[in-house]
């Protein structure tokens, strides 16, 4: 829209003579479809919300959750995006061995998380309280697990844009990507704050 | 491993009795349906067109063809959703007394429920996004959308969505459940069968595609408006089309979410809307309805856009009340939020949430009334020509007002609690849809086939089809009002009380007249593509419009505009030609456009294919299909073959045919 001739365009000029150029809307898009993505997200805490003190004469919260693993979890997710931000700083040095290193260090963070949530949810089911045992287990599952759904597909795409960085190098639309999924990979640490309060810290203290 | 083992591994719960070919109107309708298609396939086939149309229309990222196939598919799904009406008119008029009609109920139910489903997610939702698609980058003056391919896929997934439904007629059922499939109706308990899964997969793979086509149309018209258009300066259609993409944005995701929770309970055996366990079902209707509510209006605001631009062109004027128009569109969009319990309101709330949102929903009854004042006041005065689109504009403006009183009644708790549930509220949701969204799509259909296909659409066939469908409108929902205020509650398919009949009667005769309503429809495009060279349309401005797609040829080129418009002023074509412009004939520069390509298809097929192996069970099928969808977004991502220039030449080709066509003509 910020168009520089158009300061310049007199009332009877009705047309551009050069080709215009539309700022690209990669960035806001993405912006608006994690918005969308929100709210699903705010669905699910909702559905926790009002199910999440059913527990049908199953465990509750504070027979289940150990909160050293949580805050083991937790930690790897924070740290996955401070080192997402070191690779997004080399790009900006334009160096792509590093930028590399920490996205390989980021995947790995990030690996380790989603493996200690399916150690958690294995261990839950083992000890028979599976998402089918009561609406609080079903809602505790569905907001949990699909935000570590969330972060297996950030994980398939860093791999994907790894490869894509590896071959071709800091290009300016891989760069683009690498912002893309910045955003992505900060916002689910986001959600995952408010899971890790409103689900497992306020849990054990109900 | 058994052999029977083998069967149910390979094939899930599909076997040959899921095919109801003891059903003889499903076997009929599938001998008609087959050697229609039979036909189709082979005049294609017989023509050598399948390369012309994979290339041409297929895989085109080009807005304006997406736009055309989004209303193709709009339009024959319309044939579906009526054929539904038509056979629950059909049985409602037949079933009193000792006699039980042609439909048992199980038939009956899903009937009812595709009729629905379809009706909006197939019929009204694919003619309003086409229609967007077709008008919105033209009327700011872009040469595509945001994201094109983006765009293509949207399309493809909705056409996948569609195919599912249909093939529940055939295959399967379809759900028994009404069209939001409540529960603890449509969980496994109690709907056991294919129809709730063909229903969640069908809106799951269709709403993907319709939030991201929102996302992409949100940031077209953030991003891509010509220079100096401000917000201030966009049509009006293209205000209602923000509004709607950004509900979309903001509705869907909801639908989605809820669907997933409404599955999980189906396949996995969570239970958040069963009733034991801790699950409760309000929960479900409560989030369907914060998606359903925004979804009406997500309906509704492009047929207000395009009756605003109606209006404006057939009076010659500026449309009244610019800026009134446009916070009535987005006051209409924010309380769209705010009023979704107004389905539900027996459910036991309490009378203070009851009467928060009966309060809200009757406030949105002002800015409505604001945009009809807005069109009555352009009219006043103005040189109103009446043709086709205009004729469907008054004919919205006398229906819609009526179900928007009828909706303010509903919206008062107490009547609500008399009404809720009966023929009175069916008779007031086909009033704003028929006479809100489906005539809108008329009009716009008429209204912008020249700029579409370059030829307008013949008048008489138009005008029959218009006076049909206004008059079988209210023959075929007049007693249904009646019937409701009476007390006689939707959805049954037998009636007990002959004094009832005679006003199901008057509702079939309607239908009677909405058919040829229909049929004059069809006529009208047959018709109008014989007569093409007479109705042709060379000036690119076949009504004396206003805004920027009509100052481009019809059918606009591929790349829109040779030069970009510079915009002045509201109205920038009526500015335009009322300050003596000139149309450039030379200094053409190469235009960067994007490249055609099959990916969406493909996906679509997978993601459709991942559906049906889900629906039937088949667990190796699901998985294989869903990471083949994965692998094929990979694989597109590495493709850096995007885009091209249109050369220079090419351009002076094509604009040099437009002067000459122009020159003939004058």
């Amino acid at each position: 829209m910020s168009s520089p001739n158009l300061s310049a365009a007199s009332p009877q000029q009705f047309y551009l003579t050069s080709e215009h150029h539309p700022e690209n809307g990669t960035m806001l898009g993405f912006w608006i479809y994690l918005m969308s993505d929100c709210l699903v997200f705010a669905v699910l805490f909702a559905m926790y919300g009002i199910l999440g003190g059913n527990y049908a004469a199953g465990p509750g919260p504070k027979d289940l959750f150990e909160l050293p693993t949580v805050a083991i979890n937790t930690s790897m997710l924070l740290l996955s995006s401070i080192t997402y931000g070191f690779a997004m700083l080399e790009i900006q040095r334009n160096r792509k061995g590093a930028t590399l290193f920490w996205l390989a260090i980021t995947g790995c963070f990030g690996a380790a998380f989603v493996g200690l949530e399916l150690t958690e949810f294995a261990h839950f089911i083992h000890e028979g309280a599976g998402p089918q045992r009561s609406a609080f287990l079903s809602s505790f599952f569905t907001l949990v697990g699909t935000h570590g759904l969330h972060v297996s597909f950030g994980i398939i795409w860093l791999i994907t844009l790894m490869v894509q960085v590896g071959w071709r190098g800091l290009t300016p639309e891989n760069i683009r990507r690498l912002s893309c999924l910045s955003l992505f990979w900060h916002f689910l640490d986001v959600v995952w704050i408010g899971v890790f309060t409103f689900v497992y810290l306020m849990g054990v203290l109900r | 491993m058994q052999h029977s083992e083998l069967i149910h591994f390979l094939f899930g719960r599909l076997s040959w009795d899921s095919i109801p070919y003891n059903v003889p109107i499903l076997v009929y309708t599938f001998a008609v349906v087959a050697v229609l298609g039979a036909a189709l396939f082979g005049a294609i086939t017989w023509y050598g067109k399948w390369g012309y149309l994979w290339r041409e229309w297929f895989t085109s990222v080009d807005h304006k063809k997406i736009g055309i196939m989004y209303m193709v598919l709009g339009t024959v799904m319309l044939l579906r959703g009526f054929a539904d009406a038509a056979m629950m008119r059909i049985q409602q008029v037949w079933a009193f007394g000792g006699s039980l009609g042609y439909l048992p109920p199980e038939h009956y139910d899903q009937i009812f429920t595709a009729h629905g489903v379809i009706m909006i997610f197939f019929v009204a939702m694919p003619m309003v996004v086409g229609l967007m698609n077709i008008v919105m980058p033209l009327q700011i003056g872009a040469r595509d959308v945001a994201f094109p391919f983006l765009n293509n896929f949207s399309f493809w997934m909705t056409v996948a969505g569609a195919i599912l439904v249909m093939m529940s007629l055939f295959v399967g059922e379809f759900a028994r459940t009404g069209w939001l499939a409540y529960p603890p109706l449509s969980g496994i308990a109690y709907s056991p069968d294919v129809g709730v899964d063909y229903y969640i997969w069908s809106l799951q793979i269709a709403g993907a595609g319709t939030l991201l086509s929102g996302v992409n149309m949100v940031v077209t018209i953030v991003k891509m408006r010509a220079p100096g258009m401000t917000l201030m300066r966009m049509p009006i259609f293209t205000w209602t089309a923000l509004c709607t993409n950004v509900l979309i944005v903001a509705a869907f995701p909801v639908l989605t979410a809820v669907l997933v929770l409404l599955s999980l309970d189906r396949y996995v055996g969570t239970n958040f809307f069963t009733n034991d366990f801790g699950g409760n079902a309000m929960m479900y209707v409560n989030l369907i309805w914060i998606w359903g509510h925004p979804e009406v209006y997500i309906l509704i605001l492009p047929a207000f856009g395009v009756f605003s631009e109606v209006v404006s062109t057939f009076c010659d004027k500026r449309l009244f009340g610019y800026t009134s128009m446009v916070y009535a569109t987005l006051v209409i969009t924010i309380l769209s939020y705010l009023v979704w319990l107004h389905h539900f309101f027996t459910m036991g709330s309490g009378a203070s949430v009851n009467s928060f949102f009966g309060i809200t929903t009757m406030i949105i009854s002002i800015p409505t009334g604001a945009k009809m004042f807005n069109w009555l006041f352009t009219m006043y005065r103005g040189r109103i020509r009446f043709d086709v689109p205009m004729l469907w504009t008054m004919g919205f403006m006398f229906t819609f007002v009526i179900g928007g009183m009828t909706g303010v009644l509903l919206a008062v708790p107490p009547a609500d609690f008399e009404l809720h549930n009966s023929l009175f509220l069916v008779a007031h949701f086909h009033n704003v849809i028929i006479g809100g969204v489906l005539f809108g799509m008329f009009a716009g259909i008429n209204y912008w086939f020249p700029k579409s296909m370059g030829f307008k659409l013949d008048p008489f066939w138009g005008k029959v089809s218009f006076w049909f469908w206004l008059s079988g409108f209210w023959f075929a929902f007049t007693p249904l009002y009646i019937l409701g205020l009476m007390g006689v509650t939707r959805r049954l398919n037998h009636f007990d009380d002959p004094s009832l009949q005679i006003w199901f009667q008057i509702a079939a005769f309607g239908a009677v007249l909405v058919f040829i309503g229909i049929v004059a429809f069809l006529i009208q495009l047959y018709v109008s593509f014989r007569r093409r060279e007479e109705l042709r349309d060379v000036t690119g401005d076949p009504w004396g419009g206003r805004t920027l797609e009509w100052s481009t040829s019809s059918p606009a080129p591929e790349y829109n505009f040779a030069f970009t418009p510079v915009v002045h002023d509201q109205d920038a074509w009526a500015d335009m030609k009322k300050r003596g412009y000139q149309r450039p004939e030379q200094g053409f520069i190469p235009i960067h456009m994007p490249k055609s390509t099959g990916a969406g298809f493909i996906l679509a097929v997978l993601a459709m294919i991942c559906g049906f192996a889900m629906i039937w069970h088949i667990w190796w099928l699901a998985p294989a299909a869903f990471v083949a969808f994965l692998a094929t977004v990979i694989i597109h991502s590495f493709n850096a073959h995007r885009d091209f220039h249109i050369p220079a030449e090419e351009v002076a080709r094509v604009e040099a045919e437009r002067s000459r066509l122009l020159a003939q003509q004058a």
